[in-house]
């Protein structure tokens, strides 16, 4: 009989803690972020998928050497290039990333000896056709300098 | 029009719970054999997520495999990481520098801490309160915003590598941590008297699914499992890696067996763990982060390595046969939930269907792991 009463006694408690808790959160800062109308800022470290650097020409700095492509674990990375006459390097002329195989290692980025790629802080990706996923990144390259 | 089947008295019937139902947290299906709401007797069906990382670890040379080993733990990917480095760093005799290891184990820690309290909002929802879940996702959140800070990425870190670190961490991610671990205590206290002293919780759990020490021995269980049932055994305490040994902190060990007992286990790790990461903190050196000399291509010796590290599930150890050449011969992986999961099948035979879930609840299961 005692236990009963003491029993219920005690969760007479637990639902005023509880409710204290509540209580106390309740005039506490929202911490939630209602996000399509408010964004965060990523993080400078973000890795999203790879973008080519420029140099100032606004070329990019890429010379097709290819350990990119061949770092990769999943094969994403297609890309050529071409030595125009008398000069010295390569020049890129196709660069495409398979963003569908892609896992966002960065594996491509730190075997690159000539600060040629970068990660995106895009993270709003989404969409019905597999194709808007195999990104050219020369092309958006020259989308951006326009 | 057809009468409604009636069940005679001792007929029984299957119940599949899962693959996908809210309180499996992921892809595992129960097939149940229920009478009424017992359960005569029950099999776990698992591998409608099997996407073959071991023998992806066969055909991928070793840097290329390191992002496999945070997929396979996406709550605690960072534990997973360092097994397979600590294997590899073995095999090939690299040396690591002495920040890189602190850090290392300041962010095992971090991430043991957000997994484990993702279990916990977890574990009380299944059991009817969802409250808890919030406040443990918001204590998360600090520990997410600063991994990403540091590693670029929320779940899927791939922050370890041969012989180091993918990045250096900064004063503000030193500053965040520091910040976070009173934080962290205060958010206990409230756990304590929100869940733990709460009378329905306590009543619902105590008593609830007794495991012997004999029956986590014969499955191999570890981590809060084998804890929660006397059993005093931690991988950083009884084979001591990285610098674990530099430490000082307690490994929680209670002897009931319930899944209370279960629970205090995990709850008590998170207060260890936070001292861990002060003293790591306090005893950060200066200096690189990744090995002078390190070799260009990844090539260990042929033989047979292994080592085991104690991730927030449990005991994780990492087979790794070499033949000499720049691809493995045989990787193979083991995982703690794998063997916390079987428990299931024997332990759950005669309960009703809630306590059942409630246990299962209590053995912090992620399927990904289980299946690999």
């Amino acid at each position: 009989m005692v236990a009963y009463f003491s029993e219920i006694y005690n969760g007479l408690i637990s639902l005023f803690i509880g409710m204290g808790v509540t209580f106390k959160e309740f005039f506490k800062p929202t911490v939630t972020v209602q996000y399509p109308y408010e964004t965060l800022t990523m993080a400078d470290k973000y890795r999203g998928h790879v973008e080519l650097i420029e140099n100032d020409e606004g070329k990019p700095n890429c010379v097709a050497c290819g350990l990119c492509a061949r770092a990769c674990p999943s094969g994403c990375i297609t890309l050529a290039g071409e030595k125009p006459e008398g000069a010295k390097k390569k020049v890129l002329t196709r660069y495409i990333l398979d963003f569908t195989r892609c896992s966002l290692c960065g594996s491509c980025v730190e075997s690159c000896n000539f600060n040629a790629l970068e990660f995106s802080k895009e993270y709003n990706l989404a969409s019905t056709r597999k194709e808007d996923f195999i990104f050219d990144l020369l092309q958006r390259l020259e989308e951006r300098n326009k | 029009m057809s009468s409604p089947i009636q069940l005679q008295p001792d007929e029984t019937f299957v119940l599949n719970v899962g693959p996908q139902h809210p309180a499996t947290h992921g892809v595992l299906r129960v097939k149940m054999e229920m009478n009424g709401e017992y359960i005569v007797n029950a099999e776990t069906v698992i591998g409608y997520i099997h996407r073959m990382h071991e023998k992806m670890g066969e055909n991928k040379t070793y840097p290329q495999y390191l992002m496999n080993l945070s997929r396979m733990d996406y709550l605690g990917a960072m534990g997973y990481s360092h097994g397979h480095v600590l294997v590899v760093e073995k095999a090939s005799g690299i040396e690591v520098p002495e920040r890189a290891e602190y850090i290392r184990a300041i962010m095992v820690e971090l991430n043991r801490i957000s997994s484990h309290l993702f279990w916990f909002g977890a574990f009380v929802m299944d059991l009817g309160g969802f409250s808890p879940l919030m406040y443990a996702l918001q204590d998360r959140e600090h520990i997410l915003d600063m991994l990403e800070a540091v590693t670029g990425s929320r779940l899927t870190y791939c922050y370890f590598r041969f012989g180091g670190l993918y990045n250096d961490v900064d004063d503000e991610f030193v500053d965040a941590a520091r910040r976070f671990i009173p934080r962290m205590r205060k958010s206990l206290i409230k756990y304590e008297k929100l869940v733990t002293g709460n009378i329905i919780f306590r009543k619902r759990l105590e008593g609830n699914a007794l495991l012997s020490k004999e029956t986590c021995r014969k499955y191999g269980a570890t981590s809060a499992v084998a804890r929660g049932s006397g059993i005093n055994y931690d991988v950083r305490k009884n084979e001591p890696y990285s610098v674990y040994p530099e430490f000082d902190f307690d490994v929680p060990v209670y002897h009931e067996g319930d899944s209370l007992a279960r629970y205090m286990v995990r709850m008590d790790e998170i207060e260890q763990s936070l001292r861990i990461i002060e003293q790591g903190l306090d005893k950060l050196p200066d200096g690189p982060i990744m090995p002078a000399k390190k070799p260009k291509l990844i090539k260990p010796p042929a033989g047979d390595y292994y080592q085991a590290v104690e991730t927030a599930r449990g005991n994780f150890g990492v087979r790794l046969v070499s033949d000499g050449t720049k691809i493995p011969y045989r990787l193979k992986l083991r995982s703690p939930t794998f063997s916390n999961m079987h428990l299931f099948d024997e332990t759950c035979r005669g309960m009703m269907i809630m306590d059942a879930l409630a246990f299962m609840g209590s053995l912090d299961l992620v399927i990904p792991e289980i299946d690999r």
